[in-house]
């Protein structure tokens, strides 16, 4: 008992330690699903390993994205529509306890004389702009369009003049010339050293860029294939699905496209299709593409079935995500916990996420509505709920 | 006039009497009243959005210009299809 007590008197000298790792203990995650009738809120234990479900929000809302600031660590926004009213932007500021609509959504102005008029469907992307503009955001829409809010969703106003120019109404496409679900505007991306330098996927349309914060764009396509027998110089033909910045490179993308995966690291200007590396009998189709937050060599993807008439799920009904961490020169299977087949698995582009915990968490959530994770890097797979409505997107947040 | 049960959200009533002459003027009173509300109906164009509907005394009417009298009952309904 004895030697216990001075043991104990021991640690009790150590206290002020004690106390610098409980200041710094891990953030709890908290994994923000949003789906085709609704937004959930799945918050984690440090470990990643219990989940509590906080939803629905918007039950019968068709939440297109649901988006955490990083910088405030409190604005939340989510892009909603319904089956009969038109689209609109909600806002909390309590993590989901109460909910404010954007004065002013995402909306076209009137189309210069022989352009056709547009409407917003739905705005289908949102990215909180550079850490030294604060309450500035991004949303990409459908039909597409890039739009810019300075108020924290408040309201939102066209960006550039992007939207009406001539060259890029021709490669947005329009309400019948896109693909049939609506054309959508998609991974707009932040330079964290430069907020003028943007990137931002139309697919269709290709990738683009600004580094003059808006004031010129320039399309960022070679090296990108297109549907065979499709002439890959026009734009209207490239079908990027997600594009990736590595935080730990801003130098290098990664992107998941209708045609291959590929990396690009500027300042080069030709993206290089890594997707040829993986198994045959797999391809290289898939929607969401996920990148290490600190190692610009690992990547995760989550292949899709590209042949004949694009079934776009699970190969073979067995899914698996497969990683490179050697940017793209290998890819290694992962679908430790995963069914071992008939799952016949969808995961859309905004679907298919990480966190910055170390070791790395990664999450997907399905058409047929469940949500898996990984806190391990992919090496095994958890569910965290099923049941769910067919899910559009997942993204992370650290709180 | 009627409101759309998606919309009572915004009005906190199944039925709001609005003023305006002609269909448009009427949502932009239901708009003044309950911000909010017009641009869910009516897209940045001025088009009805498509799952919406309108009748004036049980007749359907698709044009904003669309004259009322006082004494006219209006009803917008939602029209959803598919799951």
């Amino acid at each position: 008992m004895a030697a216990k007590g001075s043991k104990l008197r021991k640690s009790a000298k150590k206290a002020p330690k004690k106390v610098t790792s409980r200041a710094s203990k891990p953030k709890k995650q908290l994994v923000l699903v949003a789906t085709r009738k609704g937004a959930w809120l799945y918050h984690g234990d440090a470990a990643r390993k219990t989940w509590r479900a906080d939803g629905p929000h918007f039950l019968g809302h068709i939440i297109h994205h649901l988006v955490l600031d990083p910088r405030d660590g409190k604005t939340l926004l989510a892009a909603a529509s319904t089956g009969h009213l038109g689209p609109t932007i909600f806002r909390s500021t309590d993590m989901g306890k109460s909910w404010k609509e954007a004065k002013q959504p995402p909306a076209f102005q009137p189309a210069p004389e022989g352009q056709k008029a547009r409407s917003v469907h739905h705005t289908f992307w949102l990215t909180p702009a550079h850490g030294n503009e604060p309450n500035v955001w991004y949303a990409g829409t459908s039909p597409q369009g890039l739009f810019r809010s300075e108020d924290g969703g408040v309201t939102w106003n066209e960006f550039s003049g992007l939207n009406h120019d001539p060259q890029y109404r021709a490669w947005m496409g329009g309400d019948q010339e896109g693909t049939p679900d609506g054309p959508n505007m998609h991974s707009v991306i932040v330079d964290p050293r430069d907020p003028q330098h943007l990137y931002f996927g139309m697919s269709s349309g290709g990738v683009h860029e600004t580094r003059d914060g808006g004031a010129h764009w320039a399309p960022l396509v070679d090296g990108m294939e297109v549907v065979e027998g499709f002439d890959a110089k026009n734009l209207t033909f490239h079908d990027p699905h997600c594009v990736r910045m590595c935080p730990s490179n801003p130098d290098r993308l990664y992107q998941q496209n209708h045609c291959g995966i590929y990396r690009l690291d500027r300042p080069a200007k030709t993206w290089k299709r890594i997707g040829k590396a993986m198994p045959k009998k797999i391809g290289d189709v898939g929607f969401g593409i996920v990148v290490h937050p600190r190692d610009d060599a690992r990547a995760w993807v989550l292949p899709m079935d590209g042949q004949t008439v694009w079934p776009r799920t699970s190969v073979e009904g067995k899914p698996a995500v497969y990683e490179t961490k050697d940017g793209g020169k290998n890819w290694t299977r992962q679908d430790k916990g995963m069914p071992r087949g008939q799952a016949w698995w969808t995961v859309k582009r905004q679907a298919f996420t990480g966190d910055n915990s170390n070791p790395v968490g990664l999450y997907f959530g399905t058409t047929s509505g469940e949500l898996w994770s990984s806190s391990s890097e992919g090496r095994s797979w958890d569910l965290i709920a099923r049941h769910l409505p067919e899910i559009y997107a997942v993204e992370t947040a650290s709180i | 006039m009627l409101i759309a049960s998606p919309l009572r959200p915004y009005t906190g009533a199944d039925e709001v009497a609005l003023q305006g002459a002609t269909l448009g003027a009427l949502l932009d009173d239901l708009e003044a009243r309950f911000p909010g509300t017009r641009f869910r109906i009516i897209d940045e164009q001025g088009r009805i959005r498509k799952h919406m509907r309108f009748f004036l005394n049980g007749e359907p009417i698709f044009d904003l210009g669309q004259a009322v009298k006082p004494t006219d009952e209006v009803a917008m309904v939602q029209a959803l299809s598919g799951g």
